[in-house]
């Protein structure tokens, strides 16, 4: 009978930070190839229509509620927040200026896009990842199909085309909630709450927080579905998987928010240069 | 996982691979399928080389092939009907009629009624999800059919009704089957040929990884240490951790 002698190599700490630095590398370009193989199924094939319009009423409408009862919650906590400040300065009825613009430029759109990551974005890493480690991915390629065109296109348009709708919703609810609290709570005078609003807030503002959220709704679907598919075996990997699948879509929330917010700014002021820049 | 091996399967045989887990077998199949890519290495169907296809030539490639997956590997979402039918509609050209008919066809082939077709994966037994995904792999009219460990977690009742739709498919349907098993009433029942591999990590060097390549009753009668205590009890690694 043969034998052989494997002797493992011992690797110094360079050596392994070496290792994790290619490997995040090597991760990233697996990620790129994979939005750019979503890209093309998305102009190549269409989405099996009932799927589609499955994956949207999970991320449209199973979403509602959360986003409702969160954005109505951010509305008021802002009033609360900012309510001592303008009273000092005895400019209470301007505080609908600061919670409106903060939801509909920021907070809606980064509040529609957390809520989306953490209850569809899992969800979506988790189902996928439990469909890699069963086989059934496999199954899909077995049977002459594309599995990227028949699981990641249906939940990435569904994130992509709704988000901008749950932002809304976001930025309605978080607008009245605010609303409500300053004048029924903090007796704020509710015609100038609104006449302040009306002056600081404008549609580039709002325009600033839809385009946003377009974008944080394909990252988190790539992000959750590329997780999902590069799932390792067993409950832990589907586990791990949805729980990294959150963590790197809210990061790359913020990150997004802020490389977006400083393009779509400067865009603006190159466009009309007579306002006063940031920078 | 695979290291020097080379393996040819004849039209029409039933060629069964044995092996210790984690020697390759399943990566064997799949390679075969091109659901893995070699990283060196050729796989060759019919004078194509595997690796050389492009995209849409590699689906075709698929679909002379059926897969029985290991845990049936069942869409979990959908019914019995849409899992059988899967394949089907993705191959496109079939009336909604014409689809019916031959999920009903391919679920009686395999012994199952087409009462179970409203039925979800989660339903049904094991030996019920076996036989669905078998009807789903016969779908198409595949030309070869790969069976990954089909006997696994069954009865030995249930073993038997699938070693027996395993002969009968081929006989019906003249298919090339390769079957990987650990199970050696299965070797017994429908192999025409046996391969066994054995691990990477135990080879030498130069050793070529199937170590065995014959009929049943050769594989049973062989002088192999290693083949003859697989056949004996089905796991060569006692004889290995002996030596």
């Amino acid at each position: 009978m043969s034998t052989v002698s494997v002797s493992r190599p011992t690797f110094s700490p360079i050596h392994r930070l070496g290792a994790l630095v290619l490997a995040r590398i090597e991760s990233v370009g697996d990620f790129s190839l994979f939005a750019i193989g979503v890209l093309g199924q998305l102009v190549s094939g269409r989405p099996r229509r009932r799927v589609l319009l499955e994956t949207m009423y999970v991320v449209g409408v199973g979403s509602i509620p959360v986003v409702v009862v969160t954005g109505v919650f951010i509305g008021m906590v802002l009033a609360v927040q900012g309510y001592d400040s303008f009273h000092h300065l005895g400019m209470e009825t301007r505080i609908g200026s600061v919670i409106n613009v903060s939801l509909v430029k920021e907070l809606g759109p980064v509040l529609a896009a957390t809520m989306l990551a953490g209850r569809v974005g899992s969800a979506m890493a988790a189902e996928l990842g439990t469909m890699r480690v069963t086989e059934q991915i496999d199954a899909i390629r077995a049977l002459g199909a594309n599995p990227v065109g028949q699981l990641v296109v249906p939940r990435f348009l569904a994130c992509f085309l709704l988000i901008p709708v749950l932002t809304i919703v976001a930025d309605t609810v978080g607008i009245v909630g605010g609303w409500l609290f300053s004048t029924q709570a903090l007796d704020v005078n509710s015609h100038f709450y609104w006449a302040h609003s009306r002056a600081f807030v404008t549609a580039f503002d709002v325009a600033t927080g839809l385009i946003k959220s377009v974008f944080f709704g394909g990252a988190i679907a790539l992000v959750a579905c590329y997780h999902g598919f590069h799932c390792r075996a067993g409950a832990k990997g589907v586990g791990r998987a949805a729980t990294v699948s959150f963590v790197v879509s809210f990061v790359a929330i913020l990150a997004l928010d802020f490389f977006l917010g400083l393009l779509l700014n400067t865009s603006y002021r190159l466009a009309y240069p007579q306002l006063p820049s940031l920078l | 996982m695979l290291r020097n091996l080379t393996l040819s399967v004849r039209s029409g045989e039933t060629l069964v691979v044995i092996g210790e887990s984690g020697c390759g077998k399943s990566v064997t199949l799949k390679l075969m399928i091109s659901l893995l890519d070699a990283t060196s290495g050729e796989v060759h169907w019919e004078g194509h080389h595997v690796a050389g296809l492009s995209r849409a030539e590699r689906d075709r490639h698929r679909l002379r092939f059926g897969y029985l997956f290991q845990n049936s590997a069942l869409f979990d979402s959908f019914d019995v009907f849409e899992n059988v039918a899967y394949g089907l509609r993705e191959s496109g050209g079939r009336s909604e009629a014409d689809i019916r008919a031959v999920v009903v066809e391919r679920l009686e082939e395999v012994g199952l009624e087409a009462e179970i077709c409203s039925k979800k994966p989660a339903e049904l037994s094991g030996g019920m999800r076996k036989r669905v995904a078998l009807a789903r792999a016969l779908a198409l009219e595949p030309a070869v059919m790969l069976y990954d460990e089909p006997t696994t977690g069954l009865d030995p009742v249930m073993t038997g009704v699938i070693n027996r739709l395993i002969c009968q498919v081929r006989r019906r349907r003249s298919v090339t089957s390769v079957v990987v098993t650990h199970d050696l009433s299965t070797v017994r029942a429908v192999a025409d040929r046996v391969v066994m591999l054995e691990p990477v990590s135990r080879l030498a060097p130069d050793e070529p990884q199937a170590i065995f390549s014959g009929t049943v009753a050769e594989a049973f009668a062989s002088n192999d240490l290693r083949v003859a205590a697989f056949m004996q009890g089905g796991d060569a690694s006692w004889e290995r951790e002996a030596g």
